[in-house]
């Protein structure tokens, strides 16, 4: 068994686990955060995406135990006080979701195109940078402008938080 | 239209709660005392089940029960159904083998359930599943459906001789044969429609749970219609009578047919759970499990011959095909390759003549059944190439040979059962090719020439049929249901609305276009309307949501329901105001009395419904109505797609440059969700045409069986889509909508393919046309190593 | 998964003395946590490296490189200084798997497993790089045996790999449409007086230096010079995605777009 500690969405959590199991499993069924999804055995789909320090990451290709004094955030740790991310916003303006089930996974993807592209990321690298990240509903389209559009908000807030 | 009502571009209702992971889909359900399943499944395609020996596995820590077939048939679990009888052209039914959800004695596909493990974690159960040793004799395997038809091929059941399930017709054979043999021109085409996978990005998932004081059981499962669901696990497989059955299907992650069908993990988990003393029981795919037996879409091969007068029109149009079913027959798949697919054979055209013959036949493989479009894209593929082949081979532009034989009159009937009601085919083909600078294209392919690629340009005006289907007709076809819909309309006495409807939301966005048509008639805003929908204890019964059928069927019943409720509303009213009936008027949440300032709160005449101190004489209190709606006829959907690629022939890699939608739905309720539909479609249809293809080996082992060998396509591939509407009302139903899931996926491959063969010059290429294809069609040339063409020389040969 | 037991080591001793007979180094696990979930590999111990001190961080001095072992993909794609002395190298970090991939898959667990499909063995053989380890310093061309298989001894520890930028340097690769591994990439580096090629993802032996292609390209450094260069069908890999045929032309196309791009 591993003794894992790490910080999800700010709080301090700590378990005994067996040594194999997935952040995905840890974070579904030992913290209840249903909201990352697993939707392939093959590390590919990205359903499961959550940061771990920061940078995305897929958490059914990491023990729990690799992510032990991390920091992660999942979906349900984007929204502060009530209020949405912007990229979330910017998914539910543009509808960029259909079914679901692949939109935690894409907006955590989404944040960390932005952290790494900037505001002004362009669609071609958007759709480049969704490699790792599956949908069978959207056809990409409104993703790719959910993603474009939730960047500048993104770039705004940080402009302002700046001020 | 008001601001939320119909035609508005609503943003969705339930949006909220999965952008913020609050989403509730079927895995994320548990139960107190929760046991998980695990399938021990069949690594052969064909074999028999010699013993199975679970002593040792029955022992190890965690292990609840190990149950195998014989089992579940000792307690009368009864087989899998096909809910279509389909009769051969000679009048016998379809010979239908038996399918127990856990193998008794064969095993048929790669996959096929033989126990299911009952554990306390799921590594106790995986590990127990690996220790059952089951003995199997393996038999020899056949997963072409050509092949499998063959003397001498494996047999998978005794009913099937020559694992032909039926052969069906359709149309008049002689008339057609006579006309062909009259015309001034004929073409002849041969076609595959690859077999594809559906892959909703959820996998599918079971939580079973009995309670033994009632002697009561609660299914959740990712299902797209439930309450068909507790139907059928009751009367059929005697799980346990319906009013001891509740089925939920609550967020269900995307379905496109692959989770329409009762499956064996359901029926097992439920039987399971009781006879295994166990509170309850889960079961989640992995996506590897998905693969195995999520039932597959498509897996055609076909020939067809198109007649033409000296003046282009067509004369003639005759088809066979073999419809390869798989080794069992899934719910619809005896529909989907008949009914579903050789009535759209008439396209877009002007038809005098058309025959066709399907043949449907067992292999060693997944079953198959409708997948996002069922049959209908595998009609339309064949009807769009053949267009498409024809012009070039009769040496004229493929637009005036559509336009020239292009239905422009309605109603409109086909020889082949349909009846086209509404339509305008010109005003689609117009706004695509404008849309697509059609009229340029030479220059952009003289830009992509002198950069040392090819372009080519391809159309498909696809028609297809929605809204399925009046009752009585799919009932004298061998329906074994009827296929209207429900639907209730709760007001409440504060004025807010329930609407509970037999239809299945997983992603289509009903909470919120179902709830812009109470907007539209009351004025009440969206956050006032609640959609109940996937949970058999509180929808009273439907039909579900597949076949794109939920606007044309499912609205209309929440309309006449929502009529109901107006007109009572109105006789409320016009007591309370002491006005005539017909004075009374509805508006932005008030109730008025035209031309006068008297008026009452839409609330308030709820309230009044619901205290009854001051109704009509003989009216009962309340304000609830129910409807059912069975259609008068199916809808039309059509339009014309225009794909532009560029092929790279060094590498063979082609590249979408740009793909253009024009359709026709009817009455559209929300624009941006018609889009999104659109948009999905299309992604699916372009994976067909370019990238996804199930593959088998000749012992049955499907290879392309993860994301690993298995393409989906992902955002790089695509184009961004540009999308326009040009509508016909739908004469048939009180909305005139039409249907709007699917057409992205029915009308796509064969723009794409028409598109490639323009590039290369010649039609030597199959769907998908990977990489790896069109470099070996540029470089083989039309008759060169295209591995799939064996496929077409294979039904040369059978009909020899 | 089957049982296994978690160890993060603090020092190469310490993770060197509990790799025990039927452990593994996990470095990111994209590849070996994929496999161990499929059930194909069940290590009795897994002996995590992320934790060791000097094993991560990219050097660059001149012409001289060095990249520790783990080092992640993602590092390698956006280090300017590497990107400037080696631009292939970087563009190849960018290219691996995606971006959540990059985040946690490393350079050295990508050498050490030698997956015929990976995208690194490519660069260091034609880099000339040496692959330094808890024990000694390897040659690539001596370092990478087979297909999976590398001159690393049981217990054996990648720690960094080290190279000579070249003058030029160009990488392109075809990748598989369903799993984006590599199904031809070439690897070109003109070092002066000597042209060096490696070629992943196509030959069923795994990464490999074809000669020819070597030769005409000392001689003549353009893609032109490739045109009498062949590739031999019978050492390539075939299955869905590409016959063994369609493999020689892509790793000549690839070989000829590299040399193109190279600068």
């Amino acid at each position: 068994m591993a003794k894992v500690e790490m910080n999800v969405n700010g709080k301090a959590v700590a378990a005994t686990v067996d040594d194999r199991t997935l952040l995905v499993e840890f974070l579904r069924e030992e913290r209840n955060l249903t909201g990352t999804h697993i939707g392939c055995d093959t590390s590919q789909c990205g359903a499961c995406v959550v940061h771990v320090d920061g940078k995305a990451v897929k958490s059914c290709t990491m023990l729990a135990a690799q992510a032990s004094g991390s920091d992660v955030t999942t979906i349900e740790g984007l929204a502060g006080g009530g209020e949405l991310h912007p990229m979330q916003e910017a998914f539910r303006q543009h509808h960029g979701l259909q079914c679901g089930f692949c939109t935690p996974g894409m907006i955590m993807a989404a944040i960390d195109i932005v952290n790494r592209h900037g505001p002004d990321v362009d669609e071609k690298t958007i759709r480049h940078d969704l490699e790792g990240n599956i949908c069978r509903c959207t056809g990409y389209h409104n993703i790719v402008k959910s993603i474009a559009a939730g960047a500048k908000e993104m770039g705004g807030s940080m402009k302002q938080a700046a001020e | 239209m008001g601001i939320e009502g119909i035609g508005a571009r609503v943003l969705r209702k339930e949006d909220k709660r999965f952008i913020t992971g609050k989403g509730r889909y079927t895995d994320d359900h548990n139960a107190a005392g929760q046991h998980v399943a695990v399938f021990v499944r069949s690594p052969h395609a064909h074999a028999k089940i010699k013993g199975i020996d679970r002593a040792a596995a029955e022992k190890m820590p965690g292990i609840a029960a190990i149950f195998d077939g014989k089992q579940l048939t000792g307690d009368g679990i009864g087989n899998i159904i096909c809910g279509w009888m389909v009769h051969s052209k000679d009048g016998s039914p379809m010979n239908m083998g038996a399918w127990s959800a856990l193998a008794t004695d064969t095993v048929r596909y790669v996959g096929d359930a033989v126990c299911v493990v009952i554990g306390e974690t799921m590594a106790q159960a995986r590990a127990a599943a690996e220790a059952v040793e089951i003995d199997y004799e393996v038999l020899p395997a056949v997963v072409s459906a050509v092949e499998a038809m063959k003397d001498g091929a494996p047999q998978l059941h005794p009913e099937a001789a020559n694992n032909i399930i039926f052969d069906w017709e359709i149309g008049e054979g002689e008339a057609t044969d006579t006309a062909i043999e009259g015309a001034a021109h004929t073409v002849s085409i041969d076609i595959r429609n690859n077999r594809l996978v559906p892959n909703p990005m959820e996998p599918r998932s079971a939580l079973a749970e009995y309670d033994n004081a009632e002697e009561h059981f609660t299914l959740h499962t990712t299902s797209q219609n439930p309450h068909v669901a507790r139907l059928v696990l009751s009367a059929f497989y005697q799980v346990a009578p319906e009013n001891k059955l509740r089925v939920i299907a609550p967020d269900v992650g995307g379905g496109f047919g692959a989770k329409i069908y009762i499956y064996p993990e359901e029926i097992v988990c439920l039987w399971a759970a009781r006879k295994a003393g166990v509170s309850a029981i889960k079961w989640t795919a992995d996506r590897s499990e998905a693969f195995m037996t999520d039932a597959h879409g498509r897996d055609h091969v076909s020939t067809a011959t198109m007649g033409f007068d000296e003046n282009h029109k067509i004369v003639g149009f005759k088809i066979d095909t073999v419809a390869n079913l798989g080794a069992y027959m899934s719910l619809f798949s005896s529909a989907t390759p008949t009914y579903l697919y050789a009535t759209l054979l008439s396209g877009q055209y002007n038809i005098p003549n058309i025959h066709a013959n399907v043949k449907t036949v067992y292999t060693n493989t997944v079953p198959v059944d409708a997948y996002r479009g069922a049959g209908r894209p595998e009609a339309t593929y064949l009807v769009e190439r053949m267009m498409t082949v024809a012009a070039r081979e009769l040496g004229i532009d493929p637009v005036d040979l559509r336009r020239k034989n292009f239905i422009t009159s309605f109603p409109h009937q086909t020889p082949v059962i349909m009846a086209y009601d509404a339509g305008d085919f010109n005003a689609s083909l117009d706004a695509a090719m404008k849309e697509s600078d059609y009229a340029n294209f030479d220059k952009r392919r003289a830009e992509s020439e002198a950069n040392g690629k090819k372009r080519g340009i391809g159309m498909s005006c696809y028609i297809e049929a929605c809204g399925i289907a009046p009752s009585a007709a799919v009932g004298s076809l061998g329906a074994g249901v009827g296929l209207w819909e429900s639907a209730e309309v709760r007001v409440n006495p504060v004025g807010t609305v329930e609407i509970l409807t037999g239809s299945h939301s997983h992603g289509q966005g009903h909470e919120t276009t179902f709830a812009q048509l109470v907007t539209e008639r009351f004025g009440l805003p969206k956050e006032n309307v609640q959609v109940v929908h996937g949970d058999t204890d509180k929808v009273q019964f439907g039909m579900g949501t597949y076949g794109s059928r939920s606007g044309a069927v499912g609205m209309s019943a929440i309309e006449k329901a929502l009529d109901k409720v107006e007109a009572k509303a109105k006789k409320i009213a016009a007591h309370m105001l002491e006005a005539a009936e017909g004075d009374i008027e509805i508006k932005d949440g008030e109730v008025l009395v035209k031309g006068t300032d008297k008026k009452l709160g839409w609330h308030e005449v709820c309230l009044g419904a619901y205290t009854g101190h001051n109704l009509p004489e003989d009216m009962e209190p309340g304000l609830k109505e129910g409807a059912f709606y069975d259609p008068t006829n199916f809808t039309f959907p059509a339009g014309c797609y225009i794909c532009e690629v560029e092929v790279d022939p060094d590498t063979g890699i082609t590249t979408i440059e740009q793909f253009v939608a024009a359709d026709d739905f009817g009455r559209i309720i929300n624009p941006m969700i018609v889009e999104g539909q659109v948009h999905g479609g299309l992604a699916q249809g372009i994976g067909q045409a370019l990238m996804e293809n199930a593959v088998y080996d000749d012992e049955g082992q499907l290879i392309s069986a993860s994301y690993m060998d298995y393409q989906m396509p992902r955002a790089e591939d695509l184009p961004d889509f540009q999308v326009s509407h040009q509508t016909t009302l739908c004469p048939g139903n009180p909305l005139g909508i039409k249907g709007c899931g699917e057409a992205g996926a029915i009308g796509s491959p064969p723009a794409v393919i028409n598109a490639i063969t323009d590039a290369l010059g010649h039609e030597g290429i199959t769907m998908p046309a990977s990489p790896h294809n069109v470099w070996k069609a540029i470089h083989g040339g039309p008759n060169g190593t295209n591995d799939n063409n064996q496929f077409e020389r294979h039904i040369t040969d059978a009909a020899e | 998964m089957y049982e296994t037991n978690y160890h993060r080591a603090d020092s190469l001793a310490d993770a060197a003395s509990k790799i025990g007979e039927e452990g593994k180094y996990l470095s990111g696990g994209q590849t070996l946590l994929p496999t161990m979930k499929q059930r194909l590999a069940a290590p009795s111990d897994l002996i995590d490296l992320s934790k060791i001190n000097g094993l991560s961080g990219i050097e660059v001095n001149g012409k001289s490189v060095k990249i520790g072992a783990m080092t992640t993909h993602a590092e390698v794609a956006n280090h300017s200084g590497l990107r400037d002395a080696c631009h292939a190298i970087s563009e190849m970090g960018g290219w691996i798997g995606d971006p959540h991939v990059r985040h946690r898959g490393t350079i050295g667990g990508s050498i050490a497993n030698n997956d015929p499909a990976a995208d690194y063995p490519s660069a260091m053989l034609a880099l000339n790089a040496t692959i330094h380890t808890d024990q000694r310093e390897i040659a690539a061309d001596d370092f990478f045996t087979g297909m999976f298989d590398t001159a690393l001894k049981e217990g054996e520890i990648v720690t960094a790999v080290s190279f000579t930028a070249p003058e030029k340097c160009g990488y392109e690769k075809f990748r598989n449409p369903a799993s984006r591994y590599a199904m031809a990439g070439v690897f070109v580096a003109h070092h002066g007086d000597a042209v060096r090629v490696g070629v992943t993802g196509a030959s069923s032996g795994g990464v490999y230096r074809p000669a020819d292609m070597e030769e005409a390209l000392s001689d003549n450094f353009s893609a032109d010079a490739l045109d009498g260069c062949s590739v031999d069908e019978g050492d390539m890999l075939s299955d869905i995605h590409g016959s063994a045929e369609y493999r020689a032309h892509l790793v000549k196309v690839m070989a000829k777009r590299a040399v193109a791009a190279a600068h």
